[in-house]
């Protein structure tokens, strides 16, 4: 479904990423880990179209994506989330995730003066599918509150809500443990297997909260320095002495 | 005899407040949906304010036209000219991040001041284009002010309705979103670029009619009327003051400002002459001093950004963030 060919990211001189390649086979949910600063956040943004790559390329279902935007990608089935969560703050829970569906007759401003009727009609469906998401994520009794007051694990919930407003193949999920407690922890790990399963989303997730990559994740992908170190089932890359090393190596301790 | 010239003043005052109004929701298009600071207003104002001065003068020496059209086909040329200024604007300049964008397009409408006064082929000059027609100007004074008045009013509710309906439809939505947080917008498949040069063209064509309205009331436009700090900040002071994000409040920043601007000039004109130029500057200081007031004690303004059309009434409808 994915497939990244050499990926090299380079902030004048500094290499974030560097010579990055592995695939992503459809259905799957890929985690990726590594040390702070392995370049995980930076690939996802080169997968997602916020930055180009240096060099190297990118195929999304056997098409070269590598010099799409991201709002380019989003309308090809890729939809990422963010690490810091960008809610847009000053809208409601609801507006949020209404705001996502793609080509809504609304989005032009004259068929809001001139066909309201339409307008109106694709909004309802559009409310509807919004109220059955915060459901789903248990987050109706905030629907009508400004996003920028929710709690932090409550952003991160709406920020999955958003992958599920529109027909996503591949979400990209950073760290959506981060912040979130344990109680909302479990939910989300549910949420994220429901919507593997039943509605056939590959992800790929960054993250450090190892519990959750075991309970999820196959294959796990092990960045650092730039490239990927190992790749395999978890056990595999647990026990693996380099990614034992990538971490502990780090004087930070940041071990998971 | 002194409540007929109370009347006259209470009907001028209300036809500036009208047309400030405009010039306050076409930037809260650009700003309180959008988040695109233009600090040019003044230059899509003079685009208005020319454009349908030419197009509805008669024949004039000297200078292009005029054309002697009926003054609603100059007011929407005005529109147009003003969208059509804006847009190679927006094109170039809405990719600066927030401050520069406000530095570029100062600059652009001090350029459109200085292209105005030196052009006299286009624009008659310095000494501007008069004998503009108003409508109902044929009329007695008074009814003629109550005429426009009228007029005025109706492009102004109109327009109200039109940029509300924007406000609660996806596109308001969409701007508002985009406003908030432009790469999560980008992540949801947005066309930020595109979406910010259609809010900046928008809002521009309501400055060019708020210009036209304003040339057409006052008969005649010169280039002394595009001054930077009745027709560029004054504005943003309205905005600011009413509640940006909210066009209720940008028409009730406008009134108030306008109030206080206005009144407070028959106050300092009453004064000995040799304190009435020193007195201007204290007119300035108390809008600034007002601004100043809001934005520590209100920083919201006076109607804060309402939450989605219908919800308006849920327990949170009033923000206490």
């Amino acid at each position: 479904m994915l497939e990244l060919d050499q990926l090299v990211m380079d902030f004048s001189g500094f290499k974030a990423v560097n010579g990055c390649s592995f695939r992503v086979e459809e259905n799957s949910i890929t985690g990726l880990i590594g040390p702070n600063g392995a370049g995980k956040t930076t690939l996802f943004n080169l997968i997602a179209g916020a930055l180009q790559p240096t060099s190297g390329s990118i195929r999304f279902l056997g098409e070269d994506v590598t010099n799409l935007a991201s709002h380019q990608l989003f309308h090809k089935g890729l939809v990422r989330t963010f690490q810091i969560p960008h809610e847009f703050h000053k809208l409601t829970a609801l507006e949020n995730l209404m705001m996502v569906p793609p080509s809504q007759p609304g989005e032009s401003l004259f068929a809001n003066w001139l066909a309201w009727g339409r307008v109106k009609s694709s909004e309802h469906d559009v409310e509807r599918k919004a109220y059955e998401t915060l459901e789903f994520l248990e987050l109706s009794h905030v629907a009508h509150e400004r996003a920028g007051n929710l709690s932090g694990g409550q952003k991160k919930l709406l920020e999955l809500g958003r992958t599920m407003m529109t027909d996503a193949k591949l979400v990209l999920l950073d760290e959506p443990a981060a912040g979130v407690n344990r109680t909302l922890l479990r939910k989300l790990e549910a949420k994220i297997e429901i919507l593997n399963k039943e509605r056939g989303y590959t992800f790929i997730l960054i993250e450090h909260d190892m519990e959750m990559i075991e309970k999820l994740c196959d294959p796990v992908v092990c960045m650092a320095e730039g490239r990927v170190l190992i790749q395999g089932d978890f056990q595999t890359v647990r026990s693996d002495p380099q990614v034992l090393e990538a971490y502990l190596g780090e004087t930070t301790g940041d071990a998971a | 005899m002194e409540l007929l010239g109370l009347v006259n003043y209470a009907l001028f005052m209300a036809i500036f407040i009208c047309i400030y109004a405009l010039l306050a929701l076409g930037l809260n298009i650009q700003w309180g949906f959008a988040g695109l600071f233009n600090a040019g207003i003044a230059g899509f104002f003079a685009v208005g304010a020319y454009t349908s001065a030419i197009i509805s003068t008669p024949p004039a020496d000297g200078r292009i036209g005029g054309f002697d059209l009926h003054f609603v086909v100059g007011w929407i040329a005005a529109m147009l000219a003003a969208a059509l200024v804006a847009w190679p604007i927006g094109k170039i300049c809405l990719r600066f991040r927030s401050d520069y964008l406000a530095i570029a397009t100062i600059g652009i409408a001090e350029i459109i001041r200085l292209v105005i006064k030196s052009e006299p082929a286009l624009t008659n000059g310095a000494r501007g284009i008069s004998s503009i027609p108003r409508p109902a100007g044929d009329l007695a004074y008074m009814e003629s002010q109550i005429a426009y008045l009228v007029i005025v009013l109706a492009v102004l509710i109109a327009v109200y309705f039109l940029v509300e309906r924007q406000f609660n439809a996806p596109w308001g939505r969409m701007m508002r979103a985009i406003r908030d947080n432009e790469d999560a917008a980008k992540a949801m498949g947005k066309n930020v670029e595109f979406r910010r040069l259609e809010a900046f063209i928008f809002g521009a064509a309501l400055m060019g009619l708020g210009g036209a309205l304003f040339a057409h009331f006052n008969r005649s436009i010169t280039p002394e009327a595009i001054d930077p700090m009745v027709a560029t900040f004054l504005i943003w002071i309205m905005l600011i003051l009413g509640g940006s994000g909210n066009n209720r409040g940008a028409i009730l920043g406008a009134a108030v400002v306008w109030i206080i601007w206005s009144v407070s000039e028959i106050a300092t004109d009453r004064l000995p002459t040799e304190y009435a130029v020193q007195a201007k500057y204290i007119r300035l200081f108390l809008i600034g001093l007002m601004l100043q007031l809001v934005l520590r004690f209100r920083p919201e303004g006076l109607l804060p950004e309402p939450l989605r059309g219908d919800q308006r009434v849920t327990k949170s409808g009033t923000d206490q963030s």
